[in-house]
């Protein structure tokens, strides 16, 4: 039970700073603190639990959903990859609302054709989440292989470009949604709010992302702080949570040794 | 000086001379005429040749093997195949270069159908086929490859409305294909895989390009076909190949001169290497293509990778990273190989830094693109003037030069008018619309000014930023040798267009809008039309009456009023009197009848 209300305190306690339109959206990843950091919030973690827990009882929890999925930071619905090779994606889906507002958008200007546009905005998808790209590889890189069980290639992540569990469970749903098959929607990442809500999940069909450590051991992501995460982390599998069961209770039990 | 075929020019030229050629001696002299002429291959030393007299003309006509149509509608098929009878490659273009950017409905015309049906008739021979910016179907292309028993080359370019099916006919028929070239074309998927079509014997095929295909290929049945076609040296592959296939085909294919690696980047979910063995094994595949010489693709790269092309950097002449995000430092680290250089494409995400880079290195360099990776206004760009500086000065005999930014000085760009005299192609774009020089605040007229004035050899001029009239002044005082001019939200009135159809004797192509050019510029101008490839303004001044007199003025100009809101994709409504688009082109055939209901032809 300790270990559970910690949990819960660790990654449901950033909900009431988040600001984000809960309902909209399946199950995120729950990071300490939120938007920006990765600390801990440091309220009172009744309180805090709570209000999580309140929060998420609202969630749908709509994996198969074939709206838009993940919501990231910055309260954009993202697109998931119905067509999965379709390229013809609207760039403007990626506009910024946060962008101060711009001349009105004349056709064909600038002359950039559409081929060339839609492939920039798919990859712009892709690198939301970095926060510098310049940098990024100049300083320390992390890539990892990400693997989804079922589809047939993999990608490659460099964890530096994040900065918390939402960015990454962002950029990994817009890097597996052109692979994904059938109904399913973009990846989503799972929320320990409580330990029913995730035996739940793992009992049932949908992707949970895991990880391998530098133990070599396979754990669920989420259950330690994202720099903790970004430090041990070696590897990427998004498998079926049926799959992972196995993993739930280690996770629980490498949170409570660490804590 | 007509880049037509010819037809315009020599209708009207015809002389009165009266060689009938009945009597053997004329005949031998055409004959002789004939042996010789059939060396010549510019299509412009050809139009010259065959205004000489009506027996010249007869000879040039009889020896012509390439057909080069600049505007599909200013000659019909009868009329050009009824002049010359031994075309064995044909050349058409289509839509206005204006019309990528969705400024015209996608069913303006420009339709392959008319063509191939009358060559079918009349050219059972041909060999070889290049469209740009055309309409064609898969019954089209079926059509072709039934028709034409040693058919060797096909080659689109922004072509449209046909898909695999059409591609596996051809592929299955044409027994003696070299090349076919699928670039910028949209191609839709009718779930046929064409790859498999090619026949099972050797091929002769030498170029094999479809990097811009949306779909994904038979990949088992693409690496037998290569390892059965030993004359490959062009293959280019689309963003769904995969590193290991791309490895793979390497393996089967080092002979490979132009390679496009397709994504770069995608890792099937079988590899258990680590990142280092996998770079070593493609590293060592690339260092056993030794004749490489062009590289492109990298459409979903995986910067990790890109060491792995370093064994053939030192051997490229032309690299198109224009898909290619990538920083730069990781630019750098490629770059810096590349000595021999002479065509590169890039993305602004390299940044001025990226193009410093370049400029150190890459002296030979002849001609550079830098697109956006953000295609917008209102944002701060990555590239500056800074950029194009370094560039002008590390790289002087630079011919051709595309640079999108959102910030650019006078300085700069008079700076590589200085540097680099041999300019032929100079397309500068600020996206910011009417943005002036970001130091001093001008206009950039004057650098614009320089450009057409140190660059003496320009034929191709884009220009934009915040222009006055001052600047077209420029243009049709130096720009003799201009054929192209492409310009968009400049000048301040007519004078401005005045002194370009005044002062540039050689301009074929003029592309304009939202510029306030109107009816009296358009008038100024009737005496140039003629000459002219084509004349496009949209959301300029001109007025319906003012297009409606020139038409009237000039039967032999055909002009067209289209009605098209690009925003919404979609025929416009509201009267008759207002429209969008002026495009005008002589012809020497009546209005074309297959024009949707978006467009008036005067």
């Amino acid at each position: 039970m300790e270990v559970s209300r910690r949990t819960a305190n660790l990654l449901g306690g950033g909900g009431g700073g988040r600001g984000l339109n809960l309902k909209e959206t399946e199950l995120c990843l729950g990071l300490p603190g939120g938007g920006g950091g990765s600390e801990v919030a440091p309220e009172a973690p009744k309180a805090n639990g709570k209000r999580g827990y309140s929060e998420t009882v609202d969630l749908k929890l709509n994996l198969h959903t074939k709206e838009p999925a993940t919501l990231d930071l910055k309260d954009m619905p993202i697109k998931n990859g119905l067509k999965e090779k379709n390229l013809l994606a609207s760039a403007d889906s990626t506009k910024d609302p946060a962008k101060p507002p711009a001349k009105a958008q004349v056709v064909g200007w600038p002359p950039v054709r559409s081929y060339r546009k839609n492939m920039m905005s798919n990859k712009n998808n892709k690198d939301e989440g970095s926060t510098d790209q310049k940098t990024s590889t100049a300083s320390a890189v992390a890539f990892v292989k990400v693997s989804m069980d079922g589809a047939p290639y993999l990608r490659k992540v460099d964890l530096k470009m994040y900065n918390s569990y939402d960015q990454l469970s962002d950029a990994l749903g817009k890097m597996f949604s052109s692979f994904t098959m059938g109904n399913y929607g973009a990846q989503e990442m799972i929320d320990f709010m409580n330990e029913s809500k995730l035996m739940d999940l793992l009992n049932s069909s949908e992707y949970v992302p895991t990880y391998e450590d530098k133990d070599g051991d396979w754990m669920l992501v989420g259950d330690v702080p994202w720099e903790m995460f970004v430090e041990s982390c070696k590897r990427l599998r998004i498998m079926k949570g049926s799959e992972a069961i196995g993993l739930a209770p280690r996770a629980m039990e490498k949170c409570k040794s660490r804590s | 000086m007509s880049e037509e075929d010819g037809d315009h020019h020599s209708s009207e030229a015809t002389s009165t001379n009266s060689l009938s050629g009945s009597h053997p001696p004329d005949q031998v002299l055409e004959t002789v005429l004939e042996s010789v002429l059939q060396f010549l291959t510019c299509r412009r030393d050809r139009n010259a040749a065959s205004l000489v007299c009506r027996s010249w003309h007869r000879a040039e006509a009889f020896t012509r093997s390439e057909l080069f149509i600049g505007n599909c509608y200013s000659v019909s098929p009868a009329r050009a195949f009824a002049r010359f009878s031994k075309v064995r490659s044909i050349y058409i273009k289509g839509r206005p270069r204006f019309a990528d950017f969705n400024l015209m409905p996608h069913n303006w015309g420009a339709h392959f159908r008319p063509w191939v049906s009358a060559m079918a008739r009349a050219y059972p021979w041909l060999e070889k086929v290049y469209l740009k910016r055309i309409s064609l179907t898969n019954d089209d292309l079926a059509l072709l490859a039934d028709s034409f028993h040693q058919f060797k080359e096909l080659e689109l370019v922004f072509c449209e409305g046909f898909g695999t099916r059409g591609l596996s006919k051809v592929a299955y028929n044409c027994r003696q294909l070299r090349v076919l070239d699928l670039s910028d074309t949209e191609v839709t998927d009718d779930n046929v895989d064409w790859i498999s079509c090619f026949p099972e014997d050797e091929t002769c095929l030498e170029s094999l390009v479809f990097d811009c295909m949306e779909n994904d290929i038979n990949f088992d049945a693409l690496e037998r076909l290569v390892a059965r076609s030993p004359l490959l040296k062009k293959l280019r592959l689309n963003r769904y190949a995969s590193m290991r296939q791309l490895y793979q085909l390497l393996l089967r294919a080092p002979q490979l001169t132009h390679l496009g690696t397709g994504s770069f980047g995608l890792i099937e979910n079988i590899q258990n290497l680590d990142d280092n063995q996998e770079c070593n094994y493609y590293y060592s595949a690339f260092a056993a293509c030794t004749s490489l010489v062009c590289l492109s693709g990298f459409k979903d790269v995986m910067p990790v990778y890109l060491p792995s092309i370093h064994p053939v950097c030192a051997n490229l002449t032309s690299l198109n990273f224009s898909y290619t995000n990538i920083n730069p430092q990781q630019f750098r680290s490629v770059i810096v190989h590349c000595h021999k250089l002479q065509t590169l494409w890039i993305l602004d995400s390299v940044c001025d830094e990226g193009l410093q880079a370049a400029s150190e290195t890459c002296k030979d360099l002849r001609e550079l693109r830098v697109f956006p990776v953000d295609a917008d206004e209102d944002i701060e760009g990555p590239v500056s003037e800074v950029g194009l500086q370094a560039i002008s000065e590390g790289c002087r005999k630079l011919q051709s030069i595309l640079y999108f930014c959102q910030r650019m000085t006078n300085e700069a760009v008079i700076a590589m008018s200085r540097n680099c005299p041999d300019l032929l192609v100079f397309r500068l774009c600020i996206m910011g619309r009417r943005q002036p020089d970001s130091v001093t605040g001008k206009p950039m007229d004057e650098g614009f000014g320089a450009i057409v004035k140190n660059c003496q050899k320009l034929t191709r001029l884009a220009v934009s930023g915040l222009l006055t009239d001052k600047a077209f002044w420029y243009i049709g005082q130096y720009g003799k040798l201009v054929r192209t001019l492409s310009v968009a939200f400049a000048g301040d009135s007519d004078m401005g267009l005045r002194y370009v159809l005044e002062g540039c004797p050689r301009l074929q192509k003029l592309e304009i809008r939202d510029s306030p050019f109107g009816d009296a510029a358009l008038h100024a101008g009737a005496h140039r039309y003629y000459n002219m490839r084509f004349l496009w303004m949209s959301s300029c001044r001109v007025s319906r009456q003012g297009c409606e007199e020139i038409a009237r003025s000039m039967p032999r100009l055909v002009v067209e009023l289209v009605r098209y809101d690009g925003e919404e994709g979609s025929f416009m409504e509201g009267d008759s009197n207002s429209f969008t688009v002026l495009y005008a082109y002589r012809s020497l055939e009546p209005p074309r009848n297959d024009a949707p209901e978006s467009v008036t032809i005067l």
